[in-house]
This record gives structure tokens, C-alpha cells and sequence, in this order.
């Protein structure tokens, strides 16, 4: 006679199992064919353990039916979109309506987390606009995850600002309570900064930013390949849109775009705009042939992404969107940040650099993770990783998007 | 005993896969009555365990009232190692297929008492039925499972003390150090196998060839743990041409011509899956020559059936 009992203990049925087939999944830096993939409450689990643990089938199976399983995409450095501006404070309401429009609008793009970036912005902007940018867990109802947001300035160089408002900028005389007092950063929510090294008292603030768990990329800057280097050794971990807002490439005098070069010190991430018309496509090749395990894809978009062409605003200043590809100020034509999503980036940059399509994806996903340090939780389809997962075709089109566990429509 | 010849290792996979398939659905299994099955690692059932998964995905085969029991697992190895027989099982059937984990048995080799896992896998053998087919594979030393030579045939599930030729040859799965191999395991007893109501064993390549002529044209023996299948009243042999290489050739010659029979005189469709003869045809009745593949038999031989030469 069978017998009925069973040995193993059957987990609780509230809430439901996933197995993902017939994926190849993105995952180790190869492309693993013939593999499964558990989702439990959010998460992607050890399909082996709850197989040999648990007596529960899985409640759903998902065909993959031979697409690429990815991690979502993260960006790290996005201004705004769909109309909405994070460095523009109306009231609390209204901010966190637009954080909600872009956080859902992204999961179209396949992005399922992103830090808001905030331009330089005078003291009462950030006292008000960071408590709102705190990080926020991504699901089907909040959209993408908000990892924290990025403060891009105002500690820049005059000259390198691009489209931020001059009179905005400063220097840090008092060092780092000066980063304090213009931010605000009793909240936490600040997890990553742009700052010039060349301006006076930031060299010596990054150790205080670091202590306080942000992560600290130079860029807008003049600074010189020594004094990159420099803040390098002091912590910095990343560079803010190479080529974009720094000294050109001299071959006697590289400045920031020198770090690829360096030997004495282990060479950071770079963010690179891949929208063809931030930098030229030869160039993105040259960097990632120099550092190809340094290359982080941010769209640096602002408002008008994901709107059709006309004028909007960015921080303030008055731009013009001109079709689908650039924004300029109004003003003196400055490129005024991108409308680029992050999986036309993606896209582009494979196009752009030859790379595989394994290494397109982690430019997108493992790259800034790990800048971020959260490698063990985001960009990466690991045994612990939250369920924040993307179906792709081999031309890396969005196929589907999964946000913690859940799908969502892309249409 | 049945022994069935193909040309080459996936023939005998295909073969072995289809008569796992064709006797699942013909038992037709429920909840109350599962189909109960005992499985084997190693190389031998590799390719077996992929033609179920095409069985599998191809809907002909479904899983979902199969119970399992698996011949052996290694002693103090984690369950999560990639060595491990649990390991193996999983990543070459049970993720690709509706098996219900609850119906899958392996034994525990981090048990706290290993001897009471041997006596609770017996008991669960018996509490759903006994096993229905058991498939086992051979070692070159012609043991099954772990039941080395010298194994008594009417062994229970125990814990067993590897051979060292058995250690030496699997160190090169533990990164070539003999020092990280495990030294013992959990395995059933040959008499477990027997119990079954039916055995089947995979026999392929020419390292296997001595054993199999050991354990089927030689007597009963303990060094050949296998031979124990002569006692066992259904038991089914599928090899390739290179494991017949010590046979005599009258062996090979005769169990060649039991299929030839059955696919032209009596005709594959009035044979059971067992080989039970359904019904025998009239003289008139010419029977159909399936496609399917027959082996070659020779002039002299096929003129002894006095038969038609049809390949």
C-alpha cells in the first residue's frame, strides 16, 4: 500500500514557487544552457536544496522557450524621465508622483533598479528632495528598486559643469562638513556623489563620504591624471561619464581619462553614455578594449526621456529635444544630459564595442552592482539575488521583465 | 533473461529509455498506485536520463505518479556537492522533468545513523509497493551499485567500505586528490535488487565485456555481484557490440535471433513489452517487418529458422 506521509516538510503554500525552463540564463560570465531557476518570495533560490529539501512541486512553470534570462538592468546615473525632473522640488507630493511614474516607466525598459540623480542644486533643493529619494524596494507595485540617490555636484569644476546652473557650484573650504551641511546626509539616502577632485577640500572629504557608506566617483572635472590617480588612492571608485565634462585625452597629459592607463593602482568602474552622440562610438571601443571590466552603461537621462521632441526643462535651464536622440540647452547648445534607455545602451554598446552579448549584459547588471557593492543581491542571477529578472532575444530586445519574482507587461 | 544487442551506446539508451516509457504507460500509474522505479548513476544511465527528458518534453512521458529509489549515495559527501549522487540525479533528470519531489528517494549519506537509514529506505521500498523496475548499471568488476566483489547476494541496504581500485578511479571527479574521495557509501544490497519484480542492467562499451561473460555465461558468484540476475525470474540485459566482445558467439548469435523471431515470424505487435507471445500468427497471416532496428543474423543461422533472408 503507498504510503501517504511524506518526509520531507512541505513549505507554506501562501506563497507560490516559480520554475523557470528552457532559459539560457546569463550567470558566471557564460551562457548556461540546460539550468533551472527557482523563484520563492521575491528571491531566486537553490533549486537543488528545495528540491531535496521540501515536498512541493512548483506552483508556476515559465517557458523561457530559448531566450536569454538576464538580470535587470541598474542605472546609476539618471536625471529624471517621462517628464519628470528629480532636482526640481515642487512639494513632497508631486516628487514622490514623479518617482513613482519613472520607477514604473523603467520596468519597460527592462531597468528594474536605479539611483536618481539629482544635479548641482542649491542647499534647500537636496534638504528637500533626498528624504524623498531614500532607498525603496522594487515590486509590481512601487516599479523599478530605488537603490538611493546620486548626487552629481555641486563640488564641480567651473568650466566642466555642462548644463548645471554655474552659480550652483561650490568648493568644500570646511571639507567634509561642508558635504554635510549642503546635503543633508543624516538621512542615508545619498549612496553615491560625483565630485571633482580639483575643488578645493574635496580630495580631502572623500574618506569622511566613504566612512558614511557613499560611494564616491570623480567626474565635471579639470583635474589632472595625477590628482585622478589621487583620488583614487583615497577611495574613489568610479569615474562620471567618461570623456563627458573632464579634459580632453592629451597623450602628455590624460587627465581623468588617464586612469585607464594606470598600473600602480587598481583601475576603477567608468560610466559611459552609449547614445552615439555623448561619445563617438570609436571611443567607447578604445575604452573598453583598455578596461573592459570597468565599463558601467548609464543613460544620464533626463525629463524628456521617454517623451516625444520639444522644450522642456533640466535643473532649471531650458533645453530642446531634437527627435529621439539629443537635448541640447537652449542657451549655448551643451549636450544637456540623454532620452537613451538603458536597453538601447545596452544595444548600442555591443554594436559599438564588438563585445559578446554576455559582457553588453554585465555592463548593465554585475558592473554597477559591484560599484555599488550589492553584487550579491543585484545584477547577478546567484542563489540569494532578488527575482529582478529580464528575458531577452539574441538582439538583446526586451522580451520580458520580472521584478521581484513578478512579472510585469512591458507594453 | 533477456539480453538485447545494439550497435552502440545511444541505440541502447533509446532502447532502454523506450522500454521505461512503454512500461510506465502501460502500467498506467496513479496516485494510489505510482509506478515505482530504482535508478542508477554513473555513465551508464546518462544517456537513458536524457531520452526520458525528450520523452518528457515532447509530452509522451509524464513523471507525475512515478515514485523513485536510487541505488546509492556517497558517506559524508554534503548533499549540495557537485559529486554527489544527489547532485547527479538532479541536474540529469529530476530538474528537467514533473517528477514530484515528494516521490523521489535517495539515501541520506549524512544521515546521524547511517544503519537506521539503511533499515528506513527498506521500509519505504516495502510501504509503496516494492519496486517495479529496477535499472541498474555494472562496474568492470561486474558489482552493481556498490556492492563490490565479495558482496553477499542476498545483501540488504548498508553501508559499504569502498574498494580502493573504486577510490583510485573516481578521484578524478575530486579534482585528481585521493585524499577528498569518499571512503564509503550507502548502497542497496544485491538481494534488494532482486527483489524487484523487474531488473533491468545497461552494459555498453568494451571495459565491460569481461563482466559481462562473467556474470552471464559463468556460474552464481559473489565476486561477480551481477550473476545474482540468473535467479531473478524477469531480468533484462541491453548492451552494445562492445560489451559482447568476451561473449561466445553462440551466445550472441542466439539472443540475436530470439529478435529476429520475434520481428518475423511472430511479429513485434503480438509480443508483449515483458516478452510474453500475445498471440501467435496463422501460416497464412504474413506479419508486418517493423522498421524498427533488428540485428544482424547471419545465412547459416537464418536459415536454421528457415526464414525468409530479411533484414
Amino acid at each position: 500500500m503507498p504510503s501517504q506521509y511524506s518526509e520531507k516538510t512541505l513549505q507554506s503554500r501562501t506563497s507560490r514557487l516559480v520554475k523557470i525552463i528552457n532559459g539560457r540564463i546569463v550567470r558566471d560570465h557564460k551562457i548556461i544552457n540546460d539550468d533551472v531557476l527557482y523563484i520563492y518570495e521575491g528571491k531566486i533560490i537553490d533549486p537543488q536544496n528545495h528540491f531535496f529539501t521540501y515536498g512541493n512541486s512548483p506552483d508556476t512553470v515559465i517557458n523561457a522557450k530559448g531566450l536569454l534570462i538576464a538580470p535587470g538592468y541598474i542605472d546609476i546615473q539618471i536625471n529624471g524621465a517621462f517628464g519628470v525632473d528629480f532636482s526640481v522640488w515642487k512639494d513632497d507630493k508631486q516628487m514622490k508622483e514623479g518617482l513613482d511614474k519613472v520607477a514604473k516607466g523603467l520596468l519597460k525598459n527592462g531597468c528594474t533598479s536605479f539611483v536618481p540623480t539629482i544635479v548641482s542644486s542649491p542647499k534647500e533643493i537636496y534638504h528637500k528632495v533626498l528624504p524623498l529619494l531614500k532607498p525603496r524596494k522594487g515590486n509590481k507595485e512601487n516599479g523599478a528598486e530605488v537603490l538611493g540617490a546620486h548626487v552629481e555636484g555641486p563640488f564641480i569644476t567651473h568650466s566642466k559643469q555642462g548644463a548645471h546652473k554655474e552659480s550652483y557650484l561650490r568648493t568644500a573650504p570646511n571639507g567634509f562638513k561642508d558635504f554635510i551641511d549642503i546635503y543633508g546626509l543624516y538621512d542615508h539616502a545619498v549612496k553615491l556623489i560625483t565630485v571633482a577632485p580639483d575643488v578645493e577640500g574635496a580630495l580631502d572629504s572623500l574618506e569622511g563620504l566613504i566612512n558614511f557608506g557613499i560611494t564616491v566617483s570623480i567626474g565635471h572635472s579639470s583635474a589632472t591624471v595625477a590628482q585622478a590617480e589621487l583620488a583614487v588612492e583615497k577611495g574613489a571608485k568610479c569615474i562620471t561619464h567618461l570623456f563627458n565634462a573632464m579634459q580632453q585625452f592629451h597623450h602628455r597629459d590624460p587627465g581623468i581619462v588617464g586612469l585607464l592607463g594606470t598600473t600602480r593602482l587598481a583601475r576603477p568602474f567608468y560610466g559611459i553614455i552609449c547614445d552615439g552622440t555623448h561619445v563617438h562610438p570609436n571611443s567607447i571601443k578604445i575604452a573598453y578594449d583598455s578596461h573592459p571590466r570597468g565599463a558601467i552603461l548609464v543613460t544620464d537621462a533626463m525629463a524628456a526621456m521617454g517623451l516625444p521632441p520639444g522644450e522642456y526643462s533640466l535643473g532649471g535651464i531650458p533645453v530642446r529635444k531634437s527627435g529621439n536622440e539629443k537635448v541640447e540647452v537652449i542657451d549655448n547648445g551643451k549636450l544637456a544630459g540623454s532620452v537613451i534607455t538603458i536597453d538601447a545602451c545596452v544595444k548600442n554598446f555591443k554594436k559599438f564595442t564588438g563585445c559578446n552579448v554576455i559582457e553588453a549584459i554585465e555592463a548593465a547588471t554585475l558592473h554597477p552592482a559591484e560599484l555599488l557593492n550589492i553584487q550579491n543581491v543585484k545584477g547577478t542571477l546567484d542563489v540569494g539575488a532578488d527575482a529582478d529578472i529580464i528575458f531577452l532575444d539574441d538582439d538583446l530586445n526586451l522580451v520580458k521583465c520580472f521584478i521581484a519574482g513578478e512579472e510585469v507587461s512591458i507594453s | 533473461m533477456r539480453l538485447i544487442i545494439r550497435s552502440d551506446y545511444d541505440e541502447v539508451s533509446e532502447y532502454i529509455a523506450t522500454y521505461v516509457k512503454n512500461r510506465i504507460l502501460e502500467y498506467n500509474p496513479t496516485r494510489e498506485r505510482p509506478f515505482v522505479l530504482g535508478l542508477p548513476t554513473g555513465s551508464s544511465p546518462v544517456g537513458l536520463y536524457k531520452c526520458l527528458v525528450k520523452f518528457y518534453r515532447n509530452n509522451e512521458l509524464s513523471f507525475k505518479h512515478v515514485v523513485t529509489f536510487n541505488m546509492d549515495e556517497y558517506v559524508g559527501l554534503p548533499r549540495d556537492h557537485p559529486e554527489s549522487y544527489h547532485s547527479f540525479m538532479w541536474h540529469h533528470l529530476f530538474k528537467h522533468i514533473d517528477i514530484a519531489p515528494d516521490n523521489v528517494n535517495i539515501l541520506d549519506g549524512n544521515a546521524e545513523n547511517l544503519s537506521e537509514e539503511c533499515v528506513r529506505f527498506e521500509r519505504k521500498i516495502k510501504s509503496v509497493g516494492g519496486i517495479e523496475l529496477f535499472i541498474g548499471g555494472i562496474g568492470p568488476d561486474g558489482h552493481i551499485a556498490f556492492n563490490e566483489p565479495g558482496s553477499s547476494l542476498t545483501s540488504r541496504t548498508r553501508v559499504k567500505t569502498l574498494a580502493y581500485d573504486t577510490i583510485l578511479a573516481n578521484s578524478r571527479f575530486f579534482d585528481n586528490d585521493i585524499n577528498k574521495v569518499p571512503r564509503m557509501a550507502l548502497t542497496v544490497g544485491v538481494g534488494t535488487v532482486m527483489e524487484a519484480r523487474e531488473v533491468a542492467i545497461i552494459i555498453t562499451g568494451a571495459h565491460k565485456a569481461i563482466a559481462l561473460s562473467k556474470c552471464i555465461e559463468e556460474g552464481v558468484n559473489h565476486m561477480w555481484t551481477v550473476s545474482a540476475i540468473q535467479h531473478h525470474p524477469k531480468a533484462l540485459i541491453v548492451c552494445d557490440e562492445d560489451a559482447t566482445l568476451e561473449l561466445h558467439v553462440k551466445t550472441v548469435k542466439y539472443f540475436k535471433s530470439i529478435e529476429h523471431v520475434i520481428n518475423n515470424l511472430i511479429g513485434a505487435e503480438n509480443v508483449g513489452l515483458q516478452g510474453n507471445v500475445k498471440k501467435y500468427p496463422t501460416p497464412e497471416a504474413t506479419p508486418e517487418v517493423t522498421p524498427e532496428v533488428t540485428p544482424e543474423v547471419t545465412p547459416i543461422c537464418e536459415a536454421f529458422y528457415n526464414l525468409p533472408f530479411k533484414r
